[in-house]
């Protein structure tokens, strides 16, 4: 049973702001998944939750409780690492019991503790095993092992799957939503990986430069970004951007001109916007549709089968390239001339300062 | 031909290799081998390779001086600077290897460059320093006096090792609440051991060899091995073997001890600068 709130938390390394003000409340039994470029200070952001690094200015409460200045074992936090930083001198058993024995708590207490971790875990063979003795997999699981065995009130993950391989970490993905979802604990999760943070969170908080960009459930980033940035990170592989020119919008929708002079009724809202102003129109290579010949007309450049869909690279004739997502059959091939259809329902706009403009219509999945 | 080459390379490094291994270990095999001559074959030309052993050196040098007691005083000093030398020194790589600054760096290379220093550029204020303290001809002002003089040495080479530690494997201990005491010798030293070990193995062969200090801080009471080299160069002129006596006596225990622990100071020393 734990909250985590960050008060406008900010963190300067001599003259550099990193954190620049960062404020966010996570609910018990959140799972919250921190995401963004590299260097966008989501690790730096998690570590000073975990007291690893110091806080500049700003709050952090967890459970209510002013924790900026409380050593990082006395948060009551359990965390883990990347590295999964085992230590390499103790056995699995030992690596678990480390903390326990920190805290005091007596000899069979800790040992029925490990031991009902280990089961949980499927680490019961390897409990005198060395980490060096183990494979990545089961060395995330004992790095697992050791922050359950703490009973903390809040799980930290530092991007604990990127150094897996691809199929190990869609299993250890599923693994830990399972868990979570079995300890019910609130947990925050640091990863760059924008399929983890869908697959796993309830609560996605996309950070970019020591801001937060937006904070919403994955869906609701999926289908309503707020601002360019939001759109281009989430969804792979990433949203289409055209450039328009905005001809006038009432409530139930905005007109905007393309490049090749068609035009799009968007279902968003402009309040504000003058009539010729820049904007961009957004769209996801899946609501893309390949038609044999109308407006926006490119070249087929590189076609990705993937089997179950196809990725069409289409060279416009402003030479931008726009992928679109189409059926796993589909039997256009490279060089082929064809035109793009933008269903205007499930097109974005963006002001020109990147902002989106306000949907009529919340998505019902995200509302 | 390519393999050819690689072959003749590797024949042609080998012998310069044993050549400088031999080049070096000569004097040695010298000393020892003039230790079992008597004065007029130790220092008879051309030089004799062959002749008849004798332990009349070794009987005059135990006689004339107490070889235990130069020893045990080597064994005190060599042992007890490099103990609080490594009990100095590993705190202070701790901080600089884990809580850098701005001058960390600065910091460590002017803590070398008094290695750098002649030591007789100091020779008077520390001789005033340890006669002002009591602390002449003691085991303890000599120690210290060698535990400093090795301390810069001692904290690179630790700071080096701490290094190599991954800091996630510190953090991991703070977040299971360990103090940065505990941290410190439950987690980094374990696993720092064996970089420590051959720290204090060098710093051990540094103080052994130590002559400068120890014949210029001490005489009788507390003088180590390095003296009792030192009287047999007497006034009475030199005696080359009960010189190379006292000397084979002198580097024997630390050599056997050295040749024991050799596997742990060749990585020691080449620790950073192989990878």
């Amino acid at each position: 049973m734990a909250t985590v709130e960050l008060k406008n938390l900010r963190k300067t390394y001599l003259t550099e702001e990193i954190i620049k003000g960062i404020s966010l409340s996570i609910e018990d039994r959140e799972f919250v998944v921190f995401v963004g470029p590299s260097g966008c200070g989501k690790s730096t952001l998690l570590r000073m939750i975990a007291g690893l690094e110091d806080i500049t200015s700003g709050d952090l409460l967890i459970d209510g409780q002013r924790m900026n200045d409380v050593e990082p074992g006395k948060r009551g936090l359990a965390m883990v690492f990347q590295s999964y930083a085992l230590y390499p001198h103790m056995d699995v058993y030992k690596n678990m019991e480390f903390g326990l024995k920190l805290a005091g708590m007596p000899e069979a207490e800790r040992r029925e503790k490990i031991e009902h971790v280990a089961h949980t875990l499927q680490l019961e063979p390897y409990l005198h095993h060395k980490p060096g003795q183990l494979s990545g997999g089961q060395r995330q699981r004992v790095a697992i092992g050791r922050a359950i065995v703490r009973n903390p009130k809040v799980f930290l993950f530092d991007e604990p799957l990127s150094n897996l391989d691809a199929a190990l970490r869609g299993q250890m993905r599923v693994e830990l939503s399972a868990l979570h979802r079995k300890l019910g604990a609130t947990t925050i999760y640091v990863t760059h990986d924008q399929v983890e943070a869908m697959t796993m969170a309830d609560k996605i908080v996309v950070l970019q430069k020591g801001v937060v960009e937006q904070i919403g459930s994955p869906l609701e980033l999926y289908h309503h970004p707020r601002n360019l940035f939001v759109a281009r990170f989430i969804g792979s592989p990433p949203m289409n951007f055209f450039p328009a020119i905005f001809q006038g919008g009432d409530s139930a929708g905005s007109s905007v001109q393309l490049r090749d002079g068609s035009t799009l009724y968007v279902p968003v809202t402009s309040p504000g916007i003058l009539p010729g102003t820049k904007v961009t129109v957004g769209i996801r290579p899946e609501h893309v549709e390949l038609a044999p010949s109308g407006p926006n007309s490119g070249t087929v450049e590189v076609i990705e089968r993937l089997g179950a869909i196809t990725l069409v690279h289409v060279r416009m004739s402003d030479g931008e390239i726009i992928v679109v997502q189409t059926d796993g059959a589909v039997l256009t091939d490279v060089d082929t001339h064809v035109s793009l259809t933008l269903p205007p329902q499930n097109c974005h706009l963006f002001a020109p300062d990147g902002l989106a403009f306000e949907a009529c219509r919340r998505h019902p999945l995200a509302a | 031909m390519a393999l050819k080459t690689k072959n003749s390379t590797r024949i042609g490094v080998t012998i310069l290799g044993w050549g400088i291994a031999l080049w070096l270990f000569f004097p040695i095999f010298w000393m020892f081998l003039t230790s079992f001559k008597s004065e007029v074959q130790a220092i008879s030309t051309p030089p004799k390779l062959f002749f008849m052993p004798t332990l009349s050196s070794y009987a005059e040098v135990f006689e004339r001086a107490s070889y235990w007691h130069f020893t045990f005083n080597t064994v005190i000093v060599s042992v007890g600077a490099t103990a609080s030398a490594i009990a100095l020194a590993v705190p202070a790589a701790y901080s600089m290897a884990f809580m850098p600054s701005k001058r960390t760096r600065g910091t460590l290379l002017w803590m070398l460059s008094t290695r750098m220093l002649p030591p007789v550029g100091v020779l008077v204020p520390i001789y005033l320093l340890a006669r002002n303290t009591h602390l002449l001809d003691t085991c303890t002002g000599l120690a210290i006096v060698d535990m400093l003089t090795n301390l810069p040495i001692i904290v690179w080479m630790l700071y080096t090792f701490f290094r190599e530690v991954p800091a996630p494997i510190l953090e991991a201990g703070r977040m299971d609440g360990a103090t940065r005491w505990q941290e410190m010798t439950m987690v980094l030293l374990p696993l720092a051991l064996p970089g420590i070990a051959s720290t204090a193995l060098l710093s051990l062969i540094l103080c052994w060899n130590e002559a400068f200090w120890s014949l210029n801080l001490t005489s009788s009471h507390a003088a180590p091995l390095t003296a009792f080299i030192a009287s047999f160069s007497s006034p009475e002129g030199l005696f080359f073997g009960k010189l190379s006596a006292a000397s084979t006596l002198a580097v024997a225990p630390i050599l056997v001890f050295g040749w024991i622990s050799q596997k742990q100071l060749v990585r020691g020393l080449t620790f950073g600068a192989v990878k």
